[in-house]
């Protein structure tokens, strides 16, 4: 069993300051009555989720679920992630799309580093969530997040457009509600120190071959021995 | 096109200092490979791209194969007559003998102008530690460069008269050839959740096995 992200001992969040304004269900009933209220960062987000730029970056046969997902039949424009950008200076969203090699790691986490924030990371594809049918290999990274923080993972070999597709819509959603990896308070840590790091080719692995600050192995528990 | 036989006996005439034997194979298709000394390869694969029966003009792919060292017991058997006058008895003498290992590279070769191919050609290197010196065919068939390279990287055969010979798919810092047969992966285990076969072998040495219900 592997322990949830939240499930981990981590620093007690801060306790909720109670809101000035109205509550969720306030504003649905204010809504109900023609009447709109919101913020700027609410605002913001709602922009963001709409004009998600990614990144031109195909690594695998994902990559061609990828292509197929921005051409007519899928249409990722639907949901305004059409413009693929050449440059990572102007995309908003990684999709790690299909197998990353140990040799073409540092390459994706540069690519990564060079990324404006706000930035969101797709992990699609089991190759990019854990290394898939090459897990066992000597030359596969384990997932890309072992360096990266992935907001949404998108299981498949390869994942259908359709995944993807759905795969975007979640973003849009955690976007909205800013519960984005970069929310998480691990990757807060992370990324107030600056650059993610990259890792150096070793003799056998890369070096070191996880961010020990984003990623920590899992805990194996025992349903029987708590 | 020529059967290997006859492209044999042109070769075996033509450069008779030059060892080229015949490779059969047991699969349906049959195809013998020419199996040609280092030393003499690359003049004979120059011979067989300009011949003019053969114009063999296109390597189509150069891969590497790894014989480890192998044990071969031969059993002879031999009739011993009984003095006393019974049937004969039959004795059978186990011999063991280690036949050394090498590493192969394997051409294949085609003609473009003639329309013809396959051709397997077939280099052995002396051993598989310190004499792993091949002569590149790249100067010959220019296709062989990323390909010998490949070789280089997995299974450690130094080509010479290589232009470039770097690593091709693992990083350079890497050390160790992939593809032999006792290459031992790093041993990165991680939990996993329906482990099998050799996966299981790895799990079960990284994890004890649980405490059985009821023992002390």
């Amino acid at each position: 069993m592997i322990m949830p992200d939240a499930a981990r001992p981590e620093t007690p969040a801060p306790s909720p300051v109670p809101a000035p304004g109205p509550s969720d269900a306030e504003r649905d009933e204010l809504r109900r009555h023609g009447i709109l209220l919101t913020s700027i960062h609410e605002l913001a987000n709602w922009g963001r989720s709409h004009s998600v730029w990614p990144l031109q970056f195909g690594l695998a046969c994902c990559a061609i679920e990828m292509i197929a997902a921005s051409m007519a039949r899928f249409d990722i424009a639907r949901f305004g992630s059409e413009v693929f950008r050449p440059s990572p200076r102007q995309a908003d969203l990684l999709i790690v799309s299909g197998t990353v090699t140990k040799k073409m790691a540092p390459q994706v986490i540069r690519l990564w580093n060079q990324m404006p924030e706000p930035k969101y990371c797709i992990a699609m594809g089991a190759c990019a969530i854990s290394g898939g049918p090459f897990k066992q290999g000597y030359n596969v990274l384990k997932g890309i997040d072992r360096f990266i923080p992935v907001d949404v993972y998108i299981p498949g070999c390869p994942p259908r457009p359709e995944a993807l597709l759905h795969g975007l819509m979640e973003l849009q959603d955690q976007i909205r509600a800013g519960r984005t990896a970069a929310s998480r308070p691990t990757v807060k840590a992370a990324q107030a120190s600056g650059d993610y790091p990259v890792p150096d080719f070793g003799p056998e692995d890369l070096e070191p071959p996880a961010n020990p600050a984003i990623w920590q192995p899992p805990a194996l528990v025992r349903p029987d021995k708590p | 096109m020529e059967t290997p036989e006859q492209i044999q006996a042109r070769l075996a005439a033509r450069f008779p200092a030059a060892a080229v034997t015949l490779v059969p194979n047991p699969a349906p298709a049959g195809m013998a490979a020419l199996l040609v000394d280092a030393a003499h390869a690359r003049q004979i694969a120059f011979f067989l791209r300009e011949d003019p029966e053969l114009k063999l003009d296109y390597c189509s792919n150069a891969t590497g194969i790894d014989w480890p060292e192998k044990e071969i017991v031969e059993t002879t058997r031999s009739t011993l007559a009984d003095p006393a006058g019974g049937p004969p008895r039959t004795i059978e003498q186990k011999t063991k003998r280690i036949q050394p290992g090498y590493l192969e590279v394997v051409y294949h070769l085609y003609s473009m102008a003639r329309k013809h191919g396959p051709v397997i050609l077939r280099v052995r290197t002396g051993n598989r530690t310190d004499q792993v010196t091949l002569p590149s065919l790249t100067p010959v068939w220019r296709s062989c460069e990323f390909q010998e390279r490949e070789i280089y990287d997995l299974f450690g055969i130094t080509f010479e008269g290589h232009p470039d010979l770097r690593r091709l798919l693992m990083w350079d810092e890497f050390t160790g050839h992939p593809m032999r047969k006792d290459y031992v992966e790093p041993d990165d285990y991680e939990w996993e959740p329906t482990p099998h076969e050799e996966v299981l072998e790895k799990a079960k040495r990284h994890y004890a096995a649980p405490e059985k219900e009821g023992t002390p």
